[in-house]
């Protein structure tokens, strides 16, 4: 790589670190959007003018074919399907990656990677080319998978087989021997053989992991996105590539661990999948404890007269679309002088930040919703916490009782405010199949009734 | 607090770059010690060439052959590059507000696509290498690489902007 080369990339690879930058604040965000942008465009123009390339016309049409169908979708795109979006987007890098170690193995001396003088490719190279391989097939078919359970197309319930833990491993020793054979041999029917075990492990692992752990799972496959581009730069000696998948890669890591941290498990409990499967097991018992039920207008009476009201979003929110229908009440209630404002659990919805791009959308100010930490304790002072379409990270369960799978789980203290006011469809459990006391609780109202719906009879009564 | 952190994340860089330097010139020392040790009628290889034109002794070729063995000073740069930028990235988004982690993961998967740098080079071979059947193929695989790479490119950083566009503060 000539000097220029390396420092455009160099360039390029700061331009990413002020993207990442940027985002510490929503206000210097888009320029860090900006700076992305100008270092992807840095990279790209220096690598086509560059001395490895000498012929534009399948470049030229791959980028006009991929960016159309990328602007069209990125515009097109309801907020709601966000989750599924970046999914979709994720299985592309790691596809991307497994062609592009497919293209220097059949090629390297386009790439550089033969031993000076011979046919041969170093065997460094080789390995290096097998594991961006195997890394981008597991991301690929890991994230068309998780894709499918967000979307709908797969049940979000985890599908559980006998084994399953032992075939994955049983194939995770069997890549491992065959990088190791294929360094050593060469024959490309082994690179072929590891990318298709590969794509099978990324079904397998990801099969297994419910529909409310998907956070967690797009995380991870954020961070194996990275790692795949970080292999694939070692194979073809790119400090660009390698930066920026290192980048990606521990974001993804650390979303993924804040993730794991708001529910209180551990990374490979998570991974090992099969949580919340058996829902509604001892229900019925439980059902028979009375609970106090309303209606829009008491709601709307409630939170009329109240002077603080505490809103808790979750993923039942983002399904009715209730966003835009709350976004009203609320500045119904600030017209009556009711200080509003929204608690965030770090695994409300789908993906990390989820319910704060829909608030976002639906024109809540951002300086108006609070992550946990920041409101947790000023539930005591508040009249009024309506929760609607969030259940779990409520839970006073995960407090109180040793023996609920969620017990150690960091919940949002709703029970404390005087009055808590619940829009939920019916008394079923939420994902984790734990029934929430907060239900039966003297203070607790319950509103049964679609999350839209509800919050707009509300905005109804308040008129 | 701002400004404390934009510094580390500088000299995270910056400590960087100098590390790769310094490993850099530890490599070619020790390419170089040996040879001195044998080498005594032979004038001294100028440092600053790393092809030297000097026929080599015994000792030194054996310690390059082993160190190409390795992947040489080139593989433990890389990897030096790569350990780094695992820490420059783990500071960095730390500091991410978590309002904006949906954004953050719409811009990270938009800027992983930077392995188009690959794609591109596969998809843009000298037209007498794409008509061999190897080369063909690797170039059919580098167009459809940097067809889903243009994707999530456009598509990650549309996206990451229609997010971002939403987020207002509060009128005053």
């Amino acid at each position: 790589m000539d000097a220029f080369t390396s420092i455009m990339y160099l360039i390029a690879a700061i331009c990413f670190i002020m993207a990442l930058r940027g985002l510490s604040s929503p206000e210097t965000a888009r320029r860090g959007n900006f700076y992305g942008i100008a270092g992807m465009a840095i990279a790209i123009l220096t690598t086509m003018f560059g001395p490895q390339v000498h012929n534009w016309w399948w470049i030229l049409g791959g980028l006009a074919i991929g960016g159309a169908i990328g602007f069209v979708v990125a515009q097109r795109i309801q907020m709601t399907a966000l989750p599924q979006l970046v999914a979709a987007f994720h299985s592309l890098v790691g596809l991307a990656a497994v062609f592009v170690a497919l293209a220097a193995f059949y090629s390297p001396e386009a790439f550089g990677l033969l031993i000076p003088g011979t046919n041969e490719i170093r065997g460094v190279s080789l390995i290096e080319m097998s594991i961006g391989a195997a890394v981008g097939a597991y991301t690929f078919t890991g994230s068309v998978i998780a894709w499918g359970k967000l979307q709908g197309v797969i049940s979000g319930k985890p599908l559980v087989f006998p084994f399953q833990h032992f075939v994955n491993l049983g194939i995770g020793l069997v890549l491992i021997l065959l990088v190791v054979f294929f360094s050593i041999w060469e024959p490309g029917i082994l690179l072929w053989l590891i990318i298709i075990l590969a794509l099978a492990l990324g079904v397998l692992m990801i099969v297994p992991i419910g529909g409310a752990d998907m956070p967690v799972v797009i995380s991870m496959l954020n961070s194996y996105s990275g790692w795949a581009a970080a292999g694939i730069g070692f194979t073809l000696h790119n400090p660009l590539l390698i930066i920026t998948g290192a980048l990606v890669g521990s974001s993804g890591a650390i979303l993924s661990y804040i993730m794991c941290k708001g529910m209180n498990r551990s990374f490979f409990n998570v991974i090992l999948g099969g949580f919340g499967g058996e829902a509604a097991a001892g229900q019925a018992a439980l059902a028979d404890r009375t609970v106090k039920q309303g209606s829009a207008e008491d709601a709307a009476f409630l939170m009329s007269n109240a002077s603080s009201v505490i809103i808790v979003p979750g993923y039942g929110m983002a399904v009715a679309q209730a966003q835009h229908a709350l976004r009203e009440m609320a500045d119904l209630l600030k017209k009556q002088g009711v200080k509003v404002s929204y608690a965030i659990h770090p695994v409300a919805g789908r993906m990390p930040g989820h319910m704060n791009v829909l608030l976002a959308e639906a024109n809540v100010p951002y300086d108006e919703v609070f992550e946990l930490e920041d409101i947790n304790r000023e539930f005591a002072q508040a009249d009024v916490a309506f929760v609607i379409g969030a259940n779990d990270v409520t839970n006073p369960a995960a407090k109180t009782d040793s023996s609920s799978p969620i017990y150690g789980m960091p919940v949002l203290d709703v029970e404390k405010a005087k009055t808590v006011l619940f829009v939920k469809r019916s008394l079923g459990s939420g994902y984790a199949g734990v029934d929430n006391p907060l239900f039966y609780r003297d203070n607790t109202m319950m509103l049964f009734a679609d999350a839209k719906k509800m919050v707009e009879d509300i905005v109804k009564a308040m008129e | 607090m701002e400004e404390q952190t934009t510094d580390q994340g500088g000299q995270g860089l910056g400590g960087a770059l100098d590390l790769i330097r310094r490993m850099g010139e530890a490599a070619q020392q020790a390419a170089d010690t040996p040879a001195a040790q044998v080498q005594v009628p032979v004038p001294v290889p100028d440092v600053a060439t790393t092809v030297p034109v000097v026929p080599r002794p015994a000792a030194e070729a054996a310690l390059q052959q082993l160190l190409d063995a390795a992947h040489g000073p080139d593989f433990l740069s890389l990897l030096a590059v790569f350990v780094l930028a695992i820490f420059v990235g783990y500071y960095v988004v730390w500091h991410v507000t978590p309002a904006l982690h949906s954004p953050l993961m719409a811009v990270t998967n938009a800027i992983s696509s930077v392995i188009i740098v690959g794609a591109l080079i596969a998809a843009g071979m000298a037209v007498d290498n794409v008509s061999t059947v190897f080369g063909f193929v690797s170039t059919v695989f580098g167009f459809l690489a940097v067809i889903l790479a243009s994707v999530n490119i456009f598509g990650g950083f549309l996206v990451t902007r229609r997010m971002l566009a939403m987020f207002r503060k509060k009128p005053r």
